[in-house]
C-alpha cells in the first residue's frame, strides 16, 4: 500500500501549478470570464507544449499513453487554477470518446491532431427535456441510403462554439432504454444544419452552447463504435469524465478553503482575527473536513477505475461525482460567508469558486443522479 | 499510488481467515451474550483463543506475549474479526487495546510492560480510562483529582466520572494532579490503579439508551504504588494526549468496517419494512440518504486509508485523525437516525417488545451515537484543534488569555 503520488505525478503537479501561476493567473482568468471564445491560442498552444493534451492518448497515435491518475494531477491543478477552455470538453469528452469507441481510422484521423492542439473536440449529449440524467437521450437519427440524419437540440454542450468536432449522441431506435438504440456519431461542427448558440451562464470560466441539428447528414464512417450500441463506451467516458469533475472540485475546494483561512486570519474584528471566534473557525474546520474527505475519495477513484472490478469502479466515480461537488459547493458557499460583505462583490475572486462548483455540481448528472446510480449499481 | 496490501499479506489474511474458520465453526452453539457478565466471558476466552494462536497483539514485541508484527498485519486482523463482536465478545476491550496498550508499550518502564502487557493481551485484564470529572471536561487539563506522593505509594483522592467500563475492568489509567502550584497542563500525572485497591467505589450511571456502560468512581484515600506511575511526574499531559491520538489512528478503519455493516444491515431493513404497502426502499428520498452514507461511509474508509499509508510509510499520526474523528461520529448519528426513518413508526419500539425490528438494534444505536459526538473529544473540540493546528487560525483570544493566567 502506497497512498501518494509517484515521482512523475509530482512533477506534472510541480508543473501545472507553475504554468498556470506563471501563464494563467486570476487576471486572465477574470478576462476569459467575460470572452466569449473563453482562451488564447497562445495558452492552448502553451498547454499542448506541455503535453497535457496527449497526456491519454495512445503512443501509436503520437499520445504520450499515461494513466487517468496522471490526467487527474492535471485536472486537479486546473481546477486550483479555474483553468478556462476547451480542454475538459476536447481531452476527456472527445478524446476519451475516440479512445474507447473509435476504430483505427478514426484515431488516426483525430487522436494525433488532439494531441498536438491542432483540433478540438466535444460532447454533444445532454437534451432540453433531460434534466440531469445523461441517459435520457431523444434525438433522432434516421436512417438514409448508408448514412445518417440528425434532427433535433442539444443543450450544455461545452464549448461546442470553438470546437471543430463533436461526438453526438443519438437514437437510431426509439425506446427509452440507453442501453439499446443510442448510436455516436462525429460530426464536424462546421457541417450544413449545424447551429451553434452560445450560453449566457452562471460559470463562464466554462463555455456552454446550444446545438441544433437541422437535417445534419453524417456518413456511417463516422458512426463512432456499434449502431444502437453506444451508450456502452459512452458510460466508459462519463465515468472517467465524473472523475475529472471530482479532480477540478477537489483542487478548487482546496484553494477556495486556502483564501478563506487566510482571510480569517488577516481580518480583525472586535480586536481579534475574525478567524479566533468559534463560528468562524468552525466553518473553516468543515472546510477542512470536506475538502480532505473529497480528496480521499478522488485518490481512491482513480486508482479504482483502472484496478478495481466494474461495478466497484462504477460506484466509486459516482460517489466522487457527488460527493466532491457537494464538497465543492459547501466550502464555496462557507467561503462567501467567512468573507462578509468583499465575498459577494465582483472583485472578490470568491464567485468564480463558487460558480464553478455550481457547474460541476450539476454537469453528467447531479449529485441526487449519482446517489440513485450507487443504488442501483449496489443493486437495490 | 496502490491500495492494495502485499501479496504476504494477502497470504496472511487467508491464515487468519483459515484459522477463524476452524477456531469458531459456524455451527458452534451460539456463546451466551445476554448480561454483562456473559460478554466479559466470552471476550476472556475469544482473546485467550487468538492470544495463544499468535493473533492478539500483532504489532508488540513478542516478550510481551506480540506477535512482532506489521501495521498492516494489525488492520488485516481487526477486519477479519470485527464480525466476531456480538458473537464472540470481540473487541470489549476497546479501551485497554486501543489505549493502554500503545500507551504502555511506548511510554511504560520495562517492569510495567512485562506486567501489564501480556495480561492486556491474553484478555486478563480489562482497562478502563479514568480521565473525565465532573468539572473537567472538556477541559481535561483542570482535572482535580489529587495524588499526594507518600513514601513509596501516590494516595489519591477525588472523583471521576463517565467511566466506560470501570464496573468490569481491573485496571484504570488514571489522570491526576500531583503539583496544584503550577499552570494546570505541567502538574497531571498519569497512574496506573488497580481497581480492586481498598478506597475505590465504582456506581454504574444509567445512560440514555436504559443500559449503564459507564461509571463514577470516586476514590478515598486510595494507596497506589509509586511504581505504577507512567513516565514522570507532572509530565502526565503529554501522555494523556498521546492516549487520545492513539483512540484515533485505528479509529476510522475500524469505525468504517463496522458502520459498513451497519450500512448492509439497514439495507436488508428497508427491503422488508412497509410504507403505504410498498417496501420502503422504493422511497426516494429514503434511497438519496442510503446512498449518501454509503458514499460518506467510502470517504471514511479511504481516508483513513490514507491515514493508515502515512504511518505505513513512516510518519506519525497527527492532528489530522481528528478529521476522521469528526467524520464518522456525525456519519454515524445521521445513519443510526436513517434507520429510524425507515423503521417509521416502528422505530418507537425498544428491545424487550416482541414487534420490534432488528431486535432493537438501532433504537439503541441512534441513542448510542448521540455519546459519539462528545467521548474522545466532543465535536466543537475537534473542530478547535483542526481549525488551530491544522490550518493555523488563532486562538479565542478570551481562551488564550485565560491560558496565559492559569
Ligand atoms: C458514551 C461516553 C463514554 C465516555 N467514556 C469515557 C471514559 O471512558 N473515560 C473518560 O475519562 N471519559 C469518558 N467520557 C467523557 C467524555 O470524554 C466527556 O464527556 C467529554 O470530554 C466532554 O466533557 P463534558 O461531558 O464535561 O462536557 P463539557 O466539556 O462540559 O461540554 C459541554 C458542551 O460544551 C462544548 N464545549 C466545551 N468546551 C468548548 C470549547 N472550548 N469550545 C466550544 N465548545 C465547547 C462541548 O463541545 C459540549 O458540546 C465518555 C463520554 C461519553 C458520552
Amino acid at each position: 500500500m502506497d497512498i501518494s503520488f509517484n515521482e512523475d505525478q509530482v512533477e506534472i503537479r510541480n508543473q501545472a501549478r507553475r504554468f498556470f501561476e506563471n501563464e494563467c493567473p486570476i487576471e486572465y482568468v477574470r478576462e476569459m470570464f467575460e470572452d466569449e471564445r473563453g482562451f488564447t491560442d497562445e495558452i492552448w498552444a502553451k498547454m499542448a507544449e506541455m503535453g497535457w493534451m496527449a497526456l491519454r492518448i495512445p503512443e501509436e497515435y503520437d499520445g504520450i499513453g499515461l494513466g487517468l491518475t496522471d490526467l487527474c494531477v492535471v485536472l486537479e491543478e486546473m481546477g486550483r487554477a479555474l483553468s478556462t477552455g476547451p480542454y475538459f470538453s476536447t481531452v476527456v469528452l472527445a478524446a476519451e470518446a475516440l479512445i474507447e469507441a473509435g476504430n483505427d481510422a478514426q484515431k488516426q484521423a483525430y487522436l494525433p491532431k488532439i494531441s498536438t492542439g491542432e483540433t478540438r473536440g466535444t460532447l454533444a449529449l445532454f437534451e432540453p427535456d433531460s434534466g440531469p440524467d445523461p441517459g435520457y437521450i431523444q434525438m433522432e437519427a434516421s436512417s438514409e441510403g448508408d448514412g445518417f440524419v440528425l434532427n433535433g437540440t442539444k443543450l450544455f454542450v461545452l464549448d461546442a462554439h470553438t470546437a471543430d468536432f463533436m461526438v453526438c449522441a443519438a437514437r437510431t431506435e426509439a425506446g427509452d432504454d440507453p442501453a439499446q438504440g443510442v448510436t455516436l456519431f462525429l460530426v464536424d461542427t462546421k457541417a450544413e444544419g449545424v447551429s451553434i448558440t452560445p450560453l449566457v451562464t452562471m460559470d463562464r470560466t466554462r463555455k456552454q452552447c446550444e446545438v441544433k441539428f437541422g437535417g445534419v447528414k453524417v456518413s456511417k464512417d463516422d458512426v463512432l463504435g456499434e449502431v444502437d450500441k453506444g451508450w456502452g463506451p459512452l458510460l466508459k467516458v462519463l465515468q472517467k469524465a465524473q472523475i475529472a469533475l471530482g479532480a477540478d472540485s477537489v483542487g478548487g475546494a482546496q484553494k477556495a478553503m486556502e483564501i478563506a483561512v487566510e482571510y480569517a486570519n488577516i481580518r480583525h474584528q472586535f480586536n481579534q482575527p475574525i478567524g479566533a471566534f468559534q463560528a468562524i473557525k468552525h466553518q473553516c474546520a468543515n472546510m477542512l473536513v470536506d475538502v480532505e474527505g473529497a480528496r480521499s475519495l478522488f485518490y481512491y477513484t482513480t486508482w479504482a477505475m483502472e484496478e478495481e472490478e466494474p461495478t466497484t469502479a462504477s460506484i466509486a466515480a459516482s460517489a466522487i461525482k457527488a460527493f466532491a461537488a457537494d464538497a465543492y459547493r459547501n466550502v464555496t458557499t462557507s467561503g462567501v460567508q467567512v468573507l462578509g460583505g468583499i465575498g459577494c462583490t465582483w472583485e472578490h475572486d470568491m464567485h468564480f469558486y463558487l460558480k464553478r462548483a455550481k457547474f460541476n455540481q450539476v454537469t453528467l448528472g447531479d449529485s441526487a443522479y449519482h446517489r440513485e446510480e450507487v443504488m442501483r449499481l449496489l443493486g437495490v | 499510488m496502490d491500495y492494495r496490501f502485499n501479496p504476504e499479506d494477502e497470504e496472511f489474511r487467508k491464515e487468519v481467515k483459515a484459522w477463524l474458520a476452524k477456531t469458531f465453526p459456524e455451527d458452534e452453539a451460539p456463546l451466551k451474550m445476554e448480561t454483562i457478565e456473559d460478554r466479559v466471558n466470552a471476550y476472556r476466552s475469544t482473546q485467550k483463543k487468538l492470544f495463544d494462536a499468535g493473533y492478539a497483539g500483532i504489532r508488540y514485541d513478542k516478550k510481551y506475549g506480540g506477535r512482532g508484527g506489521t501495521m498492516i498485519e494489525e488492520i488485516i486482523v481487526a477486519e477479519e474479526l470485527a464480525p466476531y463482536g456480538a458473537t464472540h465478545g470481540y473487541g470489549l476491550n476497546a479501551i485497554g487495546m486501543g489505549m493502554a496498550g500503545p500507551v504502555l508499550n511506548t511510554q511504560g518502564t520495562e517492569e510495567q510492560k512485562l506486567q501489564f502487557l501480556p495480561k492486556l493481551l491474553d484478555g486478563t485484564h480489562i482497562w478502563c480510562q479514568g480521565f473525565s470529572e465532573p468539572n473537567s471536561g472538556s477541559d481535561l487539563a483542570s482535572v482535580s483529582t489529587r495524588a499526594v506522593r507518600e513514601g513509596d505509594h501516590y494516595v489519591v483522592n477525588g472523583q471521576k466520572i463517565w467511566t466506560s467500563s470501570a464496573h468490569i475492568a481491573d485496571y484504570c489509567m488514571l489522570l491526576v494532579r500531583t503539583n496544584p502550584d503550577v499552570p494546570k497542563h505541567k502538574g497531571l500525572s498519569y497512574l496506573l490503579m488497580d481497581m480492586t485497591l481498598p478506597g475505590v467505589d465504582v456506581r454504574l450511571v444509567k445512560q440514555l439508551t436504559d443500559e449503564s456502560e459507564f461509571c463514577e468512581v470516586f476514590l478515598d484515600d486510595v494507596k497506589i504504588p509509586a511504581n505504577m506511575l507512567v513516565g514522570e511526574e507532572d509530565k502526565g499531559w503529554g501522555i494523556a494526549l498521546t492516549t487520545l491520538m492513539f483512540e484515533r489512528v485505528m479509529g476510522d478503519l475500524n469505525t468504517a468496517n463496522a458502520f459498513m455493516r451497519e450500512f448492509h444491515r439497514i439495507l436488508e431493513m428497508a427491503k422488508d419494512v412497509k410504507r403505504s404497502g410498498k417496501p420502503v426502499l422504493e422511497n426516494a428520498m429514503i434511497r438519496q440518504k442510503l446512498a449518501q452514507a454509503y458514499i460518506e461511509l467510502m470517504v471514511l474508509k479511504y481516508n483513513g486509508f490514507r491515514g493508515l499509508s502515512e504511518v505505513v510509510q513512516g510518519g506519525v499520526p497527527g492532528p489530522q485523525g481528528s478529521i476522521g474523528k469528526i467524520i464518522w461520529s456525525e456519519l454515524h448519528q445521521r445513519m443510526s437516525e436513517l434507520a429510524l426513518d425507515i423503521e417509521g413508526p416502528y422505530n418507537q419500539l425498544m428491545k424487550d417488545s416482541a414487534i420490534n425490528m432488528d431486535d432493537g438494534f438501532w433504537q439503541y444505536t441512534f441513542l448510542r451515537a448521540k455519546g459519539n459526538t462528545i467521548e474522545a473529544g466532543s465535536a466543537e473540540i475537534l473542530r478547535n484543534i483542526v481549525g488551530e493546528r491544522v490550518l493555523g487560525l488563532p486562538k479565542d483570544m478570551a481562551r488564550a488569555a485565560l491560558k496565559e493566567r492559569s
